[in-house]
């Protein structure tokens, strides 16, 4: 395939523009992506923006990026997809870049110092908030909330490294699927999604 | 340094499921275990990665990869953090859509969100215990941190105020309280 540069440059700057409105992690900007590539551009149909949202929650890194990089790599191979990503990672990587600059030259003045002791309990509050979020869609039957209160108990208690919990709980669901095939049970592997509420992935947490 | 960054950051990225959040105590495990940062200095590092723009687990990583190297590590975090992203996505392009279909893929989802939901609740009671939520002193500063934290959840769970807008607030309202 011929690397189609102008359009390369398109797909730069049409991330670069999003880029900046992915405040708060990747599912708030779904619905801007879509706007943009579905109505805006015409790249993509409704039904190839949903399979690349729902590809773009399956495989590893932010769902945003990943998108992006979908959406590039469809457009203009390799390329397309490093034009991507760069437009999308680009204006946030310069803001925490600058961010982080500020922070360490005003480390120690006394009303940044009373800021972040302020700012604490507020990251807490995020933190349970999405783990709130999180948990409710991820544990809905007997399985799911026995991995979860076991792997909880194994990160407080044994302290069971971070990424030997997430390689467990993958692990753990296709042994549990095995097993209840086995077993001849129904397997539902997904949250029943209430009808109204079926707005392609959204609710799951970001 | 830089070569070790880049080998750290690039595992991580290769198992950020489920949304940031769950790699908050990955990273930190991974950068308090090397001497990196401090645990107060990585709360500083969320709060700096959590008002900025996209996503928390790559900012983070920049972060970290800033304080650790300076600018040259900000950019190895950054980009070792999203390449395991970008050769899956090459990988996974040949077989297109029906990856996310596949039943083996969704057994594994289904495993790995609860062990996401377990990663994020640790985070929050170790960030709840080393911040002083939990506690039984009986300080102004203690009440109103834990104030805060009631409010800020509020403000997140009923009024759905932004995520980097209610970072915002409660750094102004820790200006007027800790002054």
């Amino acid at each position: 395939m011929k690397t189609n540069w102008k359009l390369c440059l398109l797909i730069f700057w049409e991330f670069f523009k999003i880029g900046p409105v992915t405040f708060g992690g990747g599912y708030a900007v779904i619905p801007m992506i879509e706007h943009q590539m579905v109505r805006k551009k015409n790249w993509l149909s409704r039904e190839e923006a949903t399979d690349v949202f729902a590809l773009a929650g399956s495989v590893p890194g932010a769902v945003a990026i990943n998108s992006a990089m979908f959406i590039g790599q469809r457009l203009a191979g390799v390329f397309g997809a490093v034009a991507a990503m760069t437009g999308m990672m680009f204006p946030t990587f310069l803001f925490v870049m600058i961010l982080s600059i500020l922070f360490y030259v005003f480390q120690g003045n006394p009303y940044v110092e009373a800021a972040f002791i302020g700012i604490r309990p507020a990251i807490v509050a995020l933190i349970v908030y999405a783990g709130i979020r999180i948990y409710r869609t991820a544990v809905f039957d007997k399985s799911t909330m026995t991995i979860a209160v076991m792997l909880l108990l194994a990160l407080l208690i044994i302290h069971f490294h971070p990424l030997a919990v997430i390689l467990c709980g993958g692990l753990a669901g296709i042994s549990i699927m095995i097993m209840k095939k086995k077993l001849g049970l129904a397997v539902n592997l997904e949250k029943k999604q209430p009808k109204a509420k079926k707005e392609g992935g959204l609710d799951r947490a970001g | 340094m830089l070569v070790e960054l880049f080998f750290v950051f690039f595992i991580i990225g290769a198992v950020s499921f489920g949304g940031g959040y769950a790699m908050i105590p990955v990273i930190e495990a991974e950068a308090e275990g090397r001497g990196w940062l401090t645990t107060s200095e990585f709360t500083n590092v969320i709060a700096v990665a959590g008002m900025s723009p996209g996503p928390i687990a790559t900012n983070s990583a920049t972060v970290v990869g800033y304080h650790v190297a300076g600018i040259a590590g900000a950019v190895v975090s950054a980009t070792a953090m999203t390449l395991p992203s970008f050769l899956t996505i090459f990988i996974i392009a040949s077989v297109y859509n029906k990856f996310s279909q596949h039943s083996l893929i969704k057994a594994a989802f289904y495993g790995l969100r609860p062990a996401v939901a377990s990663l994020i609740i640790y985070a929050a009671i170790k960030f709840a215990a080393s911040n002083g939520i939990f506690t039984w002193n009986i300080s102004a500063e203690a009440a109103l941190t834990v104030f805060l934290f009631l409010l800020s959840l509020a403000a997140l769970m009923y009024f759905r105020l932004h995520p980097a807008l209610v970072l915002i607030l409660s750094g102004i309202a820790g200006v007027f309280l800790f002054y």
